[in-house]
């Protein structure tokens, strides 16, 4: 039992990137979808069937969606930190069963990388595009936190000792400008030793994630 | 590049010179700030750029150019030029709209709170900051006065006097004696001495490699210490020796005029001796009675002295706990102070205070170290966090990337105080 849940979670982690390069062509991946239709819509708001609805999928814990009768692995795999992701859709369609053992989906799996991709563009359509390698470990959640932006700024007088904010990165990177969501990851991975820096671990070790929220805010703004 | 901060400064000087006495009709509450180092400095910039004009701020510094402290061993080491380290204050007063004083503060009148000024005439305040640095003890060391500096220097304030140790550096006989005479706690920097140890070993090393060193040191230990000493040992062998308290190190006295130093009454002919005295707040800090037993007391929320409510003493000069005296802790202190200030006078919002630190030192080419840590407000002084410090037995890219992280913080932090 552990191992079922541990595998998809390492997946998780190591986020390998095989598949990034690859472009997915979602008009193909609307025909491929055909075979998924008696179980699955893939619509911005729209119904759950006997699967999930699977517009946006990507960035969503696993086995979380309200209303849908999940299979106890499914659940339990997202209890364990599973988050749909380019790279974690993409192990979990290749070969379903074998990549959440007790998962109730009788599909035997797309064994060809450019399929897998082509429905993972559909199902994407508008939303954000979520690579593993982003993420990390977080669940989304943290990335709607909302920040208090003037907090933020007094909490960044204490980055701007070392990061430049005005452009230069000889030495130490320039912070101001990063997307706020690699801000965020970036924070959380110092300080959940993902990443490894003596200044920054120990720099990011007291903050909360609504001061990393907060901090995100600022920069972000500081761009505007 | 533009951004906010910049932004906003020069909007702030606008309104600052333009609209305030105009509209308001009546004079903003005023920030005055003593000292134009790494805490003054940034005080200023802080309180001008975040007020949005709303604080009217004057910064008192003597010095047109600033020569900072840290970074000043690279020079001697040939790492840096001096003028890579000269800063001036033109652009806190352009673009921030900060009232620069070229003048020395000679007095605090703490009752009608007013500054005097050597030049004449006196600055109003409502809050005022304090940010000197340190004076030297008179007679810590025996034999050594400042009417001896030029003999024997000590190099620590920059400027001047690092010149003119480097210049004796290049001038010392082959197989000639560099003398240091370290201080005892606390005091400025407490890897600075040894950082400069490395510096004067690199270019010995280069130019006068049969000369020795020897530091007379009265503490038993000091900071980065295992970290020096296996530089020491890999980088520059058999040069460099220290005589600690047990052998006399504590026992010292010196002879300027025959370049003498008395280690436990032994005579020892120097050719070069840097004299680092035992060091005190500075002296406009013990003149106004802010000072207890050599240092002004603060509370760690928000800097302010435990002797006057509108005074707040920030950096070398101030006793607040755990955070070492170095350019860095300073520059931390200065931004939580510079939120109190605002709030007091202008009543922004109140954060927890937060302070951090990390003293880089280079050992030789491209084998830097740090030590840091973070820092919080306990009940009456500041509280370590988290501490960090390098390993022995990193690899060299470790020590590489340690070394560059030290140039970009340079170039960040002169940029946080001057702007």
């Amino acid at each position: 039992m552990v191992r079922r849940v541990l595998l998809p979670i390492l997946a998780t982690l190591a986020g390998a990137p095989v598949a990034l390069a690859q472009e997915g062509d979602a008009e193909r991946g609307a025909v491929l979808f055909r075979q998924c239709n008696s179980c699955h819509v893939a619509e911005p708001d729209g119904p759950s069937r006997t699967g999930p609805n699977l517009y946006g999928v990507l960035g969503r814990t696993a086995g979380a969606l309200e209303g849908v009768r999940y299979s106890p692995a499914i659940r339990e795999a997202g209890e364990g930190g599973l988050i749909w992701t380019v790279e974690t859709l993409d192990g979990f369609l290749q070969d379903p069963r074998g990549y959440i053992p007790g998962s109730r989906m009788s599909f035997r799996g797309l064994p060809d990388l450019q399929d897998r991709m082509d429905v993972i563009a559909y199902l994407t359509g508008d939303a954000p595009v979520v690579h593993s390698s982003e993420l990390g470990r977080l669940s989304p959640e943290i990335f709607t936190i909302e920040g208090d932006v003037e907090y933020g700024e007094y909490l960044s007088s204490e980055c701007v000792a070392c990061h430049s904010a005005s452009g230069s990165d000889e030495g130490i990177p320039v912070i101001t400008g990063l997307e706020p969501e690699a801000f965020i990851l970036a924070l959380h991975d110092y300080r959940d030793g993902h990443r490894e820096h003596q200044v920054m671990t120990t720099v990011t070790a007291r903050l909360t994630d609504e001061e990393i929220a907060s901090l995100a805010a600022y920069f972000a703004e500081l761009e505007e | 590049m533009i951004n906010r901060r910049t932004f906003l400064g020069t909007t702030a000087a606008l309104a600052g010179t333009l609209a305030a006495p105009a509209v308001l009709g009546q004079a903003r509450p005023r920030a005055v700030v003593i000292g134009g180092g790494a805490g003054g400095a940034t005080a200023a910039r802080y309180i001008a750029n975040d007020s949005d004009g709303m604080i009217d701020v004057t910064l008192i510094e003597p010095t047109r150019h600033y020569y900072t402290c840290f970074f000043s061993n690279l020079y001697l080491g040939g790492f840096r030029t001096i003028e890579s380290l000269g800063h001036s204050y033109g652009t806190l007063a352009a673009d921030y709209g900060i009232n620069v004083v070229h003048d020395w503060a000679t007095g605090i009148d703490r009752d009608a709170r007013t500054v005097a000024l050597a030049g004449g005439g006196s600055v109003p305040y409502d809050r005022l900051i304090v940010s000197p640095g340190i004076d030297f003890k008179e007679g810590a060391v025996p034999g050594w006065s400042t009417a001896a500096q030029n003999a024997m220097p000590h190099a620590y304030k920059a400027g001047s006097q690092t010149e003119l140790l480097r210049a004796q550096l290049e001038n010392m006989r082959e197989g000639g004696t560099f003398a240091m005479v370290a201080p005892p706690n606390p005091y400025r920097c407490p890897p600075g001495p040894y950082e400069r140890v490395s510096m004067v070993a690199h270019y010995l090393s280069q130019n006068n490699p049969t000369a020795r060193i020897l530091i007379l040191d009265p503490k038993e230990s000091f900071s980065k210490q295992a970290l020096f000493e296996d530089g020491w040992a890999r980088h520059y062998p058999g040069m460099i020796e220290r005589i600690g308290p047990d052998f006399g190190g504590g026992n010292v006295e010196v002879r300027p005029e025959s370049m003498e130093v008395v280690v436990d009454g032994q005579v020892e002919a120097v050719d070069v001796c840097n004299v680092i005295p035992a060091m005190q707040a500075g002296s406009i800090l013990q003149d106004a009675a802010l000072t207890e037993s050599d240092w002004a007391t603060v509370m760690p929320a928000t800097m302010q002295s435990v002797m006057d409510e509108n005074i707040h003493v920030l950096g070398d000069s101030a006793r607040q706990g755990a955070m070492p005296k170095s350019g860095f802790a300073a520059n931390s202190q200065a931004k939580v102070a510079a939120m109190a200030v605002r709030h007091a006078l202008t009543d922004s919002r109140l954060f927890p205070a937060r302070f951090s630190n990390t003293c880089w030192s280079l050992i030789t080419t491209d084998d830097g170290i740090k030590v840091g840590a973070t820092y919080q407000a306990g009940e009456d002084r500041i509280e370590a966090v988290d501490t960090f410090v390098s390993q022995l037995g990193e690899s060299d890219e470790v020590r590489a990337e340690t070394y560059r992280e030290s140039l970009g913080w340079y170039d960040s932090i002169t940029s946080d105080m001057f702007g």
